[in-house]
């Protein structure tokens, strides 16, 4: 099969000014994967599956991924002009420092798509697409015009990411009920407070049990333990 | 028991047999127990091998299957309850005529079970609708099926019919519809129903 690079050399021929990003993965299955600009996704996903070549096929899996807004640290050298004194004469020389700079990057929602040809028996391409943000610009276009099988998967992204597609013939949640308004998946998710009655807690749902009677305590309400059964 | 145990193998040894009406009547009910054909999850599986030939629940006269709750006597919880399942299956108990029973099967169905942390997974049926039997085991073997099918026929048995703890069908002010949770926009709504399902007591 073609590598990432000669991959995203033929989707640029195929599709001018397609805008792929090539995403490294450094570590030892070396599955690199292409970024797609959404915009023409739905345009190199076509060229991808209808290209003689390549052949893909096969749509095996569609995932999302959630980045949540991070601080990024970066040294930078900065050349600037101090005042000293060289030979006893006072000058302007250029000094080069080295400064920390803090920016914060945008989090963002991904979708990744795993493609493989029956055909000619390759594969994994993975192709990503992120949306611009993780609030109120969560719009992708669907592939599921280009491969059928990301039909279902595509209403789980939305289900628990909370990702749109665009195009997507019937987006309705799949997992949860429709009247449900969170996305499980968002690593900010808060899950509701059901820790009541936990008699074999312990680590993390020990905490939970606890902050919950604590919660129950600070509330004034009084505990509705009493009435049931000793175990 | 208006005869002595005694007098009564006595009787019986002489050829004449002797019973209650309530002696009877509860014969009668346990002996054919029909449960309803609904099943949630892996559990299920091990339902269906109770049935068949090599476990035959049909000994205890429960090998009908009904599709239908309106015929049905007893309702096995196999499996997993999600969130999103659990006002059907509130809904479906409330179809049934009475008397009717509740057979908690598995981890998942009494306690939410190994899901029990999960978002989208009720802690137990227990919380909606009175269970009569709970049966341990993820997923418990048919024998433990078996187990549970004949604790509930005792319990049956058991029931006299007049006075206190008499069967709710017997009973004109036992309540027998139970109020359907909501699907709310975080959680179940309400969360337990407390007349069923008063908070336990945690003893360390």
């Amino acid at each position: 099969m073609k590598t990432v690079e000669e991959i995203k050399a033929a989707i640029e021929a195929a599709v001018p000014g397609a805008g792929v990003q090539v995403v490294m993965n450094p570590g030892p299955s070396a599955q690199h994967s292409l970024l797609l600009e959404p915009s023409r996704a739905v345009e190199i996903a076509t060229f991808l599956r209808d290209d003689s070549e390549l052949a893909l096929d096969f749509l095996s899996n569609v995932t999302g991924v959630d980045y949540l807004a991070r601080e990024i640290a970066e040294k930078v050298k900065v050349t600037r002009q101090v005042a000293k004194v060289v030979d006893g004469v006072e000058q302007m020389v250029d000094e080069t420092v080295e400064e920390t700079r803090k920016h914060t990057q945008t989090g963002y929602l991904e979708t990744v798509y795993h493609l493989f040809s029956v055909e000619k028996k390759h594969g994994p391409v993975v192709l990503r697409m992120r949306t611009k943000n993780r609030t109120d610009e969560v719009e992708l276009p669907s592939l599921t015009p280009i491969w059928r099988s990301a039909e279902f998967q595509e209403r789980e992204v939305f289900d628990l990411y909370g990702i749109v597609f665009k195009g997507h013939p019937d987006l309705r949640r799949l997992l949860m009920w429709d009247a449900f308004k969170d996305h499980p998946m968002r690593r900010d998710y808060v899950e509701p407070d059901d820790f009541e009655y936990e008699p074999t807690a312990h680590d993390e749902v020990l905490l939970r049990a606890k902050e919950h009677k604590a919660a129950l305590e600070a509330s004034g309400a009084t505990s509705q333990e009493g009435t049931g059964a000793a175990l | 028991m208006a005869v002595e145990e005694g007098l009564k193998i006595e009787l019986g040894k002489q050829g004449v047999f002797v019973t209650t009406i309530e002696e009877l009547y509860n014969w009668g009910r346990r002996s054919s127990v029909w449960p309803m054909q609904f099943g949630l999850a892996c559990c299920a599986i091990e339902m269906i091998a109770t049935t068949m030939a090599r476990y035959d629940l049909a000994r205890f006269g429960a090998e009908v299957f009904r599709p239908s709750p309106r015929q049905a006597d007893l309702m096995i919880i196999s499996g997993t309850v999600t969130k999103k399942m659990a006002p059907q299956v509130v809904r479906l108990y409330n179809q049934m005529a009475e008397p009717k029973y509740v057979i908690a099967m598995g981890a998942c169905a009494i306690s939410g079970g190994p899901f029990k942390q999960g978002y989208n997974v009720l802690k137990g049926i227990d919380r909606y609708i009175p269970v009569d039997v709970h049966i341990p085991g993820c997923p418990p073997r048919p024998e433990a099926l078996l187990q549970a099918f004949m604790t509930l026929q005792k319990k049956i048995d058991g029931q006299h019919l007049t006075g206190e703890g008499r069967p709710r069908h017997l009973d004109a002010e036992a309540q027998g519809e139970f109020p359907v949770p909501e699907q709310g926009e975080h959680d179940l709504e309400p969360t337990s129903n407390p007349g069923v399902w008063p908070l336990p007591v945690v003893i360390r």
